[in-house]
């Protein structure tokens, strides 16, 4: 009842777009059609080795011609967030990057923050320029992976080498800094895990020095590439209002005219100390989206060296928090102090107690807004936690952009959405 | 920020810097609408649904916590500081809204609702609900009206139960040829 009296001022999101009605992430066949032997049904995956992870599309075609599309998802469902409320605070985080396994410091970051804000914790300034540091190397590695997998899809195998041979050194990098290649966990409640390791910054610099020579290959491969602009310009459109009303975030809105990015326009961090520019252009289609990754990750190799020149400065500087009721006292005070040692018994066996409340946190993950949701009742584990995940809102699109799309391009066109399975699913 | 005029408006709470506003389940479409085209909050960035049961008392699964203090006979079980504060209804349903155009401004709208009550459906407002709110009828059960596909989005068609709720137990799922059939 309420929503038929409400129907008359709700129509004007669905006036002028594209958004399939009346179910908008679903592209259905036309009544006249349906059913003969005109129209062929194909499942598209959930195993194929183009669709990026485990989705499935139910496709009707007419000859080449998609006329209705239905995304099912939820085939990696692990129950991560089930499985963080029986954890305690401090082991629930090791949990965060592995939702969304090419974003994973952006989503560590989040769920650390979300905590760090329920607790009211000030975390030092040498943690926070570090975060930003990893933060954009990652997006460099998402969207390298982004543009291999994207180009060899379209068969431009060669691309993919290229992207894999400067993601595997930000895995390095990774590796210098954490020991871990993926899934760091590296951001701890506080500030990180360890002091930054003696070499990185030598290290990180070469690689800021290269990667600008790197993106320009990628462009001299690419960029006047007849064959790319031919399957991606013009294709998968969507519009600004379309974009906003479907939840879309980060490139994909980007791509549409929305001069939208969460780390200018609600910065968190230090984001508003440093100065990059935020790519928007205005056509909408799987092209633009392809440029604005490729701008984010010039953009982000100047965040890297401007996080860098901070870092330098700050050798001896704290790197976590002293609050001993939520964070691990030094090793080395183990041997000596008592209070230490109870300390560290007591966080490690029981965990630390987060005040009750609830707290949304988004960050700008490469997909997107990243946002966690969560709640906790004043005990030592979270009561719940919710991942806003932007590839769950990404596909939501779907129908919309593959709208009289070929067979053969809505592959590029849901590629071009970025969408990670393992963060759809949960 | 005023939100005196938002229809079916409860109580406004501020806390962590957060603005909430819990909203009258039965009128959430109109107050939605109003708070698109008043206010501005052009996206919905999520939907997440909580279940409370169990909420400050012992013995419900994911929670050891007892309102007493420590259980001694049961290991792992530690006792809260203090009582967190009782919620109205079983299960809380958040709309996180974000204005795209006027700034980083944020709000929560909270929905209670009991056990199978259920909610109208904001699809016609933000098309983006659709996915977000076959998520929470999956996940937590909460049945939403008027939704115009309202299947299950994670879990198989004929899956039992709903696996985010409280009372639904971890490793539920029958193992095969476990040697307990």
């Amino acid at each position: 009842m309420a929503v038929a009296a409400q129907s008359g001022r709700a129509d004007p999101i669905y006036a002028g777009t594209r958004i399939p009605s009346p179910i908008p992430t679903q592209l259905d066949v036309d009544p006249a059609v349906r059913g003969t032997d005109d129209i062929l049904t194909v499942n598209f995956g959930p195993n194929h080795p183009s669709t990026h992870g485990v989705l499935r599309l139910v496709v009707d075609l007419d000859g080449e011609i998609v006329v209705g599309i239905a995304a099912k998802v939820g085939y990696v469902h692990t129950g991560f967030e089930k499985n963080m409320e029986q954890k305690s605070w401090w082991k629930a985080i090791t949990y965060a990057p592995r939702i969304d396994y090419l974003a994973y410091q952006a989503n560590e970051l989040v769920f650390v923050l979300a905590i760090e804000k329920l607790l009211g914790l000030e975390v030092p300034p040498k943690a926070t320029w570090m975060r930003m540091l990893l933060a954009e190397l990652n997006r460099i590695h998402s969207h390298l992976v982004w543009l291999g997998t994207a180009a060899l899809e379209l068969g431009a195998i060669s691309m993919f080498w290229y992207t894999f041979r400067e993601r595997e050194m930000v895995l390095d990098l990774s590796e210098l800094v954490a020991g871990y290649r993926m899934h760091t966990r590296y951001f701890q409640t506080g500030g990180l895990a360890e002091d930054i390791p003696a070499g990185f910054y030598p290290e990180c610099r070469k690689f800021v020095e290269w990667m600008p020579k790197a993106i320009a290959d990628y462009d001299g491969l690419l960029q006047k590439n007849e064959i790319w602009g031919e399957r991606t310009r013009g294709l998968g459109l969507l519009n600004r209002a379309d974009a906003i009303a479907l939840g879309q975030t980060g490139p994909v809105l980007r791509a549409s005219g929305v001069d939208w990015d969460l780390r200018r326009d609600d910065p968190y961090l230090f984001y508003d100390r440093v100065r990059f520019r935020v790519p928007v252009l205005p056509h909408g289609d799987t092209y633009d989206r392809y440029r604005v990754r490729i701008e984010e990750m010039r953009a982000s190799v100047e965040i890297v060296e401007q996080c860098l020149d901070r870092l330098e400065r700050m050798e001896g500087e704290p790197w976590i928090a002293d609050d001993r009721k939520v964070v691990l006292p030094p090793r080395e005070e183990l041997h000596t102090s008592m209070e230490s040692l109870i300390h560290h018994f007591k966080i490690v066996t029981e965990g630390y107690r987060v005040p009750e409340g609830e707290v949304y946190v988004a960050v700008e993950s490469p997909r997107g807004e990243l946002g966690c949701y969560v709640v906790s009742d004043g005990g030592t584990r979270p009561w719940r936690v919710k991942f806003r995940a932007p590839s769950f809102a990404a596909l939501e699109a779907t129908a919309t952009t593959v709208q009289g799309a070929y067979i053969a391009d809505l592959i590029a066109i849901v590629g071009s959405l970025d969408t990670v399975m393992g963060e759809v699913d949960r | 920020m005023a939100f005196e005029g938002v229809p079916g408006l409860v109580e406004t709470r501020e806390a962590f810097g957060e603005t909430t506003l819990v909203v009258d389940a039965a009128r959430i479409v109109e107050a939605c609408a109003y708070l698109r085209d008043e206010h501005g909050f052009d996206m919905l960035v999520d939907l997440a649904a909580t279940d409370y049961l169990g909420w400050g008392a012992p013995g419900v699964s994911g929670y050891i916590g007892t309102a007493a203090g420590r259980n001694l006979n049961r290991p792992m079980t530690q006792g809260l500081q203090a009582l967190p504060a009782p919620k109205p209804k079983r299960f809380a349903l958040n709309y996180h809204l974000l204005a795209i155009r006027q700034g980083a401004r944020r709000l929560r709208i909270t929905v209670w609702l009991d056990d199978a009550e259920p909610i109208a459906s904001v699809v016609s407002v933000w098309p983006a609900a659709d996915w977000f709110e076959r998520e929470a009828w999956d996940l937590m059960g909460i049945p939403i009206d008027g939704h115009p596909n309202l299947q299950r989005l994670i879990m198989d068609e004929d899956w039992e139960g709903h696996p985010l709720r409280k009372d639904y137990p971890l490793g539920g799922e029958p193992v095969r040829f476990s040697g307990q059939e």
